[in-house]
């Protein structure tokens, strides 16, 4: 007996064109509120460095870049198989 | 009469009685029992107070002010939603466990001595480990037993703290323990053990793995029960008693930070989650160490906040693992498709948790960041930042990435059962209605406090921040640098003592076998050379055995006669 299911319909974000759409539209969005910073709408921030401009998009992209590699090579030291403890 | 009950009794005694109910009603139980005790709990004033006198000491069982009413609240709301979640279970054991772990877990937030306090403490230890049994696997069995040892080891700990303060003090008071210079260093002894307790079970550094270790093992609605109440606890235990306490800003600031490298490679996302919880328990504790009102409302919206997103997010897992079976990443992906309902639902969570402007995580933990930055500690500041940008990497993006969309695994389940839904969807209904009325959940709050999250800067360089943490993940996903998901166990701290600690006693015991060994051996030596002499002196040839002639007993005689009469004679 096979499967009498019908097949699924493909989904918009099956095809690989919208995907990079979605990816367009994230770097467009970042170029725009990474480009706010020149304006002068910063205030009542606590310290100096928060009114460098990008200091916060720079942050957030270093700060993931970091962690994600940072915990790549974690792994070479902590990894271990899946039944390790059984 | 009504005020006679302390909260949370109904729940510990319903619960207790549920177990009498026909299988198919006990989960009812789980909506019906939160829902008295909650309106139990409307029924009675802040301020009220009821004290007993037992031996001589005064215990107060009640105490409702600001402070445990913000948490009892949550608490009453998160069972509520967590008995419509789990609507479906016909394990009596996980109804009773559940009502009384929550019944008890409620009781320690209204306790106003520490004696009642440590009695709910244990009893939220004896009966939560429960759910994890109810887990039904070897490893759940494991891992229960050691989740057991280290919380009743937590309850230990606050009992002989108490003993001791009460011999220092006179008072059995839960109120500030700490000084008001906020130093552990000139604390008595008695306070520190009791902030070592608090410790253990707000998952310090170090003292943090029972956490992952136990709840991940737990069934689909235990561990949704397990992450919201035994953590917070702690962290209004830590709120009352040591707000204000320096060493809390730094233990805080490495909780929000190391838990998410782990977070990152791990696999099981209900494991991920409870990384997730373990960093964002951090922020709740730099908001009690620093300690001004605000700051501790701070910590008590974040707790409030978080019981509900982080919540939703372990439901939204749970519907995963009930449906597919599994939890793992590297099995999951694509599921979208197949439980949109979920996943969108899963999406709200994960935002919120991220704190995306005009959602709940926002305009909570906002009031923490600023004033950590008021107090000028500037690099637990940057600190708190990384961590902020990190849980949106690992839980804003991880958690939703991993199950619901990356590649298609090509499962086809249905969708998570209606109860389930329901629960989730007033959950992200509550995340949504925190963040866009922040002012009206302000009102709940324990002290008075003007605040206005949504000024212009603050807005944009938040989705500055949230924004290119997506865009670093997205430039790490196309680039390949993104690690896999992998099936595999994470070593943490926990191996000191399942792996360490065991082999260390296994040497030792190899050790003192051989020592024993030698020492026997060498033991029995001695002992067959003392045998062989005095069998050589006395044994049936011995000499002392011998039968003497008279004429050699004379000889002998007149030997040392002689020999004593030389000794007299040079001697003298």
């Amino acid at each position: 007996m096979s499967d009498h299911r019908p097949i699924p319909p493909v989904r918009w974000l099956d095809d690989r064109r919208n995907v990079k759409k979605v990816i367009r539209t994230l770097f467009a969005v970042c170029a725009l509120v990474a480009l706010l910073d020149l304006l002068p709408y910063k205030h009542h921030l606590h310290f100096d460095f928060e009114y460098w401009p990008g200091f916060y998009s720079i942050f957030g992209f270093v700060a993931c870049v970091f962690l994600v590699l940072a915990a790549t090579q974690l792994r070479k030291v902590l990894m271990r198989d899946e039944d390790y403890y059984d | 009469m009504i005020d006679l009950l302390p909260p949370g009794a109904i729940l510990i005694l319903g619960g207790l009685l549920a177990a009498l109910l026909p299988s198919r009603l006990k989960p009812w139980a789980g909506v019906v029992l939160p829902v008295l005790g909650f309106v139990h709990l409307l029924a009675l004033d802040k301020g009220f107070v009821q004290t007993l006198v037992i031996f001589g000491h005064q215990l107060t069982p009640v105490r409702v002010d600001g402070l445990s009413l913000v948490f009892g609240y949550v608490f009453f709301i998160a069972a509520i939603l967590g008995g419509i979640y789990g609507l479906h279970v016909r394990d009596g054991i996980q109804v009773v466990a559940a009502q009384t772990y929550v019944g008890s877990a409620i009781g320690a937030i209204f306790a106003g001595d520490l004696i009642t306090l440590f009695i709910y403490w244990e009893l939220t230890a004896v009966t939560s480990v429960f759910l994890i049994w109810a887990g039904g696997s070897e490893r759940a069995a494991r891992a229960g037993m050691r989740y057991l040892i280290i919380q009743v080891g937590s309850g230990v700990v606050l009992l002989a703290g108490v003993i001791l303060h009460v011999v220092d003090t006179r008072s059995l008071d839960f109120v500030k323990l700490i000084g008001d210079d906020g130093r552990l260093a000139t604390a008595s002894v008695g306070v520190v053990l009791v902030f070592l307790a608090f410790g253990i079970k707000c998952a310090f550094p170090l003292l943090h793995n029972w956490l992952q270790d136990a709840y991940p093992e737990s069934t689909v609605t235990g561990t949704v029960y397990l992450s919201i109440f035994t953590t917070k606890l702690a962290v209004y235990a830590l709120a009352r008693g040591f707000p204000g306490t320096g060493v809390l800003i730094v233990i805080g600031a490495i909780m929000t930070a190391f838990p998410i490298f782990f977070a990152v490679i791990e696999n099981d996302l209900r494991r991920v989650l409870t990384y997730s919880l373990n960093n964002q328990l951090g922020f709740m504790v730099v908001g009690v160490g620093i300690g001004t009102q605000m700051a501790l409302n701070g910590a008590a919206a974040y707790a409030f906040a978080n019981i509900i997103f982080e919540g939703l997010l372990f439901m939204a897992m749970g519907a995963v693992l009930l449906r597919t079976g599994t939890c793992l990443g590297s099995e999951l992906g694509g599921l979208y498709k197949s439980m949109p309902w979920t996943a969108g639902l899963c999406i709200v969570g994960a935002a919120s948790i991220s704190a995306i402007p005009f959602l709940s995580g926002f305009v909570t933990k906002s009031l923490i960041l600023d004033e950590t930055a008021a107090a000028h500690h500037v690099v637990i500041w940057l600190m708190l930042l990384f961590a902020s940008a990190g849980v949106f990497h690992h839980s804003g993006i991880k958690i939703p990435y991993f199950a619901f969309f990356a590649h298609d695994s090509g499962k086809r389940v249905k969708e998570a059962p209606a109860h389930m839904l329901v629960a989730m969807a007033i959950m992200a209904v509550m995340c949504v209605g925190i963040g866009v009325f922040p002012q009206v959940f302000y009102q709940v709050l324990p002290y008075p406090m003007e605040y206005e999250p949504y000024t212009t800067t603050h807005v944009i360089t938040q989705y500055q921040l949230l924004l290119f943490s997506a865009l670093a993940f997205t430039f790490l996903q196309l680039t390949g640098l993104y690690p896999p998901e992998l099936r595999s166990t994470n070593l943490d701290f926990d191996w000191t003592y399942r792996r360490l600690l065991p082999a260390a006693v296994r040497v030792t015991a190899r050790v003192g076998r051989r020592v024993a060994d030698v020492l026997s051996v060498a033991a029995g030596a001695v002992m067959n050379r003392s045998y062989a002499l005095v069998h050589l002196l006395h044994g049936p040839e011995g000499v002392f055995a011998r039968t003497w002639t008279t004429g050699a007993i004379a000889f002998w005689a007149v030997v040392v006669l002689g020999v004593s009469m030389l000794m007299y004679f040079f001697g003298g």
